[in-house]
């Protein structure tokens, strides 16, 4: 077996990125809850307070406003932070810090000043920790003008994608997916980054574009096969980042099959996918032979009983069904 | 653990002419810069709000003159007198307020938004208690380097009652950082008074509660302020931890300029007009006789002479190009 067929899982790649870097780059300190000798909850942080100590693996209290504040602070003068948010629920309660403070003194420094840090969290539901433990918060990252919005689907794209937010000269938020820990991914041994604003076609198809990021590219790709055996070829895109945008792709894209679904996990109203149809809608609205289609979450918060909480995120047949409806096949096309 | 009220001691009074001068500089620059601000207010030519420091400018003179350009420094939407302290420019400080291109932050920061990346500011802030967790960064990366640098952060007291105010504190604590957290407790936060919003007489107490070596001072005396902010800062230089510094002071004017200030007495305000910095300070330079009358007034002269010759300068500064918008978002 070459190196380059290694299997790892997403932690484990994640780990590595921040080994990696850190034994480079001495000015790299981690901050975060439990993330010291515990290794943090999903095992990221495991080995890095062994081999670079309590200075750079700093276990804060948990006050979340005051370690982002501080990795801010941190960041402004000399230091590349990466802060971990235990969970993306737990940003709400640091808002002030990421959104009023780090997205912004770029800006209103008039350049003076740039915010070198990485907030990593995970987000996503499917395990029954219920509404304050299982959000996917991406768009208002996005939404709020200063910061970089990554979000990896695989081990690979997990290693490459964190490599490149800690060499960036600004906030990035970058937020990993709670049930993708575990899956395994190659990802060679040799040195690899993957830069930002660049989607990744993962299956070219002829019939319909689809669109998703993080764990629901998995579900657009089972899509995808399931519907192979109807012949029906649907693209599958990766976005990778949200900030930047990778519109170009997603524009050629619809240019060739003339219909476009987006899949995320957020919740439906008012989504990264409400921002994406309009602007195919504005851009190549000549192209589309049938309306843009959104599938996301319901808009409820997420509730604690598996049963409804799979009622309540994207499912495969949801995509499959309104991928026929895209293309007529289907009562309830428009 | 307990509050240490700083007393001061007829020791505390011997300084020399040129120490004197320049608080005595210091204090007038802030002033008049205040002053300056307000006019410009009214010609229109700020945009937003401004939030007048007239009255607490013994508290950025008695910190910042101990403080160097390398070391860090977090204040709030009042922070000009603290930058002027630190030693920013008067003519980049009112280009800045103008909204000009030759301001600190090319015009995109405004009269709540000062930065000087020489100057080691790392922001005014908008947002109340905004800057205590940056600043604590900022001594996070002094003590990891170990460059011998510190940290300061200025707050109002109204700051004490965000969350954020006690994670921070808890933090520089826990970690042993450099730096010095500054309250100046000018007895209303915003347009409530700070007795409505908290028991506690001293907000000193809320340092203690960490463990963090706190001081009450009066406020109004920039050479108390100079004194505890010379220990709190050799404290914080040699490893021993962080400080906080409760400056008891006085909001001569309101919130903003333009505030109806229907929350305070007339007779108050005239109470705290009597016991206000410049005039404790003149007295004391009368008193001591470091400075005569006429130098005293020379030195003002001067000092609002530079103000005036910034103010006209910056009116004169161009806008900033609007290709600007687009630069520095990431």
């Amino acid at each position: 077996m070459s190196t380059n067929e290694r299997m790892i899982t997403y932690a484990e790649a994640l780990n590595e990125a921040l080994k990696e870097e850190m034994e480079k780059n001495e000015d790299i300190i981690l901050l975060g809850e439990d993330i010291g000798p515990y290794g943090g909850v999903f095992n990221v942080t495991k080995g890095l307070f062994e081999r670079y100590g309590a200075e750079r693996v700093i276990d804060t209290p948990i006050s979340e406003a005051g370690f982002a504040g501080a990795g801010i602070g941190a960041a402004m003068t000399g230091l590349k932070p990466i802060v971990e948010f235990m969970w993306i629920d737990f940003t709400f309660v640091a808002m002030d810090q990421i959104l009023n403070q780090g997205a912004k003194m770029a800006y209103m420094s008039g350049g003076q000043t740039t915010v070198p840090i990485v907030f990593r969290t995970q987000g996503g539901g499917g395990r029954g920790n219920a509404a304050q433990h299982s959000q996917s918060l991406e768009t208002i990252f996005a939404h709020v003008p200063g910061m970089k919005v990554v979000l990896p689907s695989s081990p690979y794209d997990a290693k490459g994608l964190l490599k490149t937010a800690i060499r960036e000269n600004c906030p990035v938020m970058f937020i990993e997916n709670k049930l993708l820990y575990n899956t395994k991914g190659h990802v060679p041994e040799e040195e690899y980054t993957i830069a930002f604003g660049q989607a990744n076609v993962l299956v070219e198809g002829e019939d319909i574009t689809m669109v998703s990021i993080s764990r629901s590219v998995h579900l657009s790709l089972e899509a995808a096969e399931a519907l192979k055996a109807e012949g029906i070829h649907a693209e599958v895109i990766d976005l990778r980042t949200l900030v930047p945008l990778d519109i170009e792709t997603i524009k050629d894209s619809v240019k060739k099959t003339n219909r476009l679904i987006i899949v995320h996990e957020a919740a439906k109203s008012f989504g990264w996918g409400a921002e994406l149809a309009a602007q195919i809608s504005e851009e190549v609205f000549d192209y589309l032979d049938a309306p843009v289609y959104r599938i996301g979450a319901k808009d409820t918060p997420i509730p604690y009983n598996m049963k409804l909480e799979k009622e309540v995120l994207p499912k495969v047949e949801d995509i499959v069904d309104d991928i026929k409806k895209s293309l007529y096949m289907k009562e309830g096309s428009k | 653990m307990e509050i240490n009220f700083f007393e001061a001691t007829e020791d505390l009074y011997k300084v020399d002419k040129s120490e004197a001068t320049s608080i005595w500089h210091g204090l007038n620059q802030i002033r008049f810069f205040e002053e300056a601000s307000i006019k410009a207010y009214k010609k229109g030519l700020i945009g937003g709000s401004v939030h007048p420091y007239i009255g607490q400018e013994a508290v950025a003179v008695g910190i910042c003159r101990n403080l160097n350009n390398t070391d860090y420094m977090t204040t709030t939407y009042r922070g000009r007198g603290h930058a002027l302290a630190k030693g920013a420019d008067p003519f980049k400080l009112f280009a800045e307020m103008f909204g000009r291109k030759s301001g600190y932050c090319k015009g995109k920061g405004g009269p709540m938004h000062i930065a000087s990346k020489e100057l080691g500011m790392l922001g005014a802030n908008g947002i109340v208690a905004g800057g205590i967790p940056i600043a604590v960064g900022g001594a996070l990366t002094a003590k990891r380097k170990g460059e011998g640098k510190v940290a300061v952060t200025f707050f109002g007291d109204g700051a004490t009652n965000q969350g954020v105010f006690h994670e921070s504190l808890n933090l520089a604590a826990v970690l042993q950082l450099p730096i010095i957290f500054v309250c100046e407790n000018n007895l209303y936060s915003e347009m409530t008074p700070i007795s409505d919003s908290l028991l506690n007489k001293d907000l000193a107490e809320r340092g203690i509660a960490y463990h963090i070596h706190s001081v009450v001072v009066d406020g109004n005396d920039p050479l108390a302020v100079d004194a505890v902010a010379k220990e709190a800062i050799e404290r914080a230089r040699s490893g021993n931890g962080p400080t906080f510094i409760e400056a008891k002071t006085y909001r001569l004017l309101g919130h903003m300029f333009g505030d109806s200030e229907t929350y305070r007495t007339k007779e108050e305000v005239q109470e705290w007009w009597a016991k206000e910095p410049l005039k404790i300070f003149k007295e004391q330079c009368l008193q001591y006789e470091w400075l005569s009358e006429r130098e005293l007034e020379e030195v003002a002269e001067e000092a609002k002479e530079e103000i005036n010759a910034s103010y006209e300068q910056a009116v004169l500064d161009e806008e900033p190009s609007l290709e600007e918008v687009y630069t520095d978002v990431y």
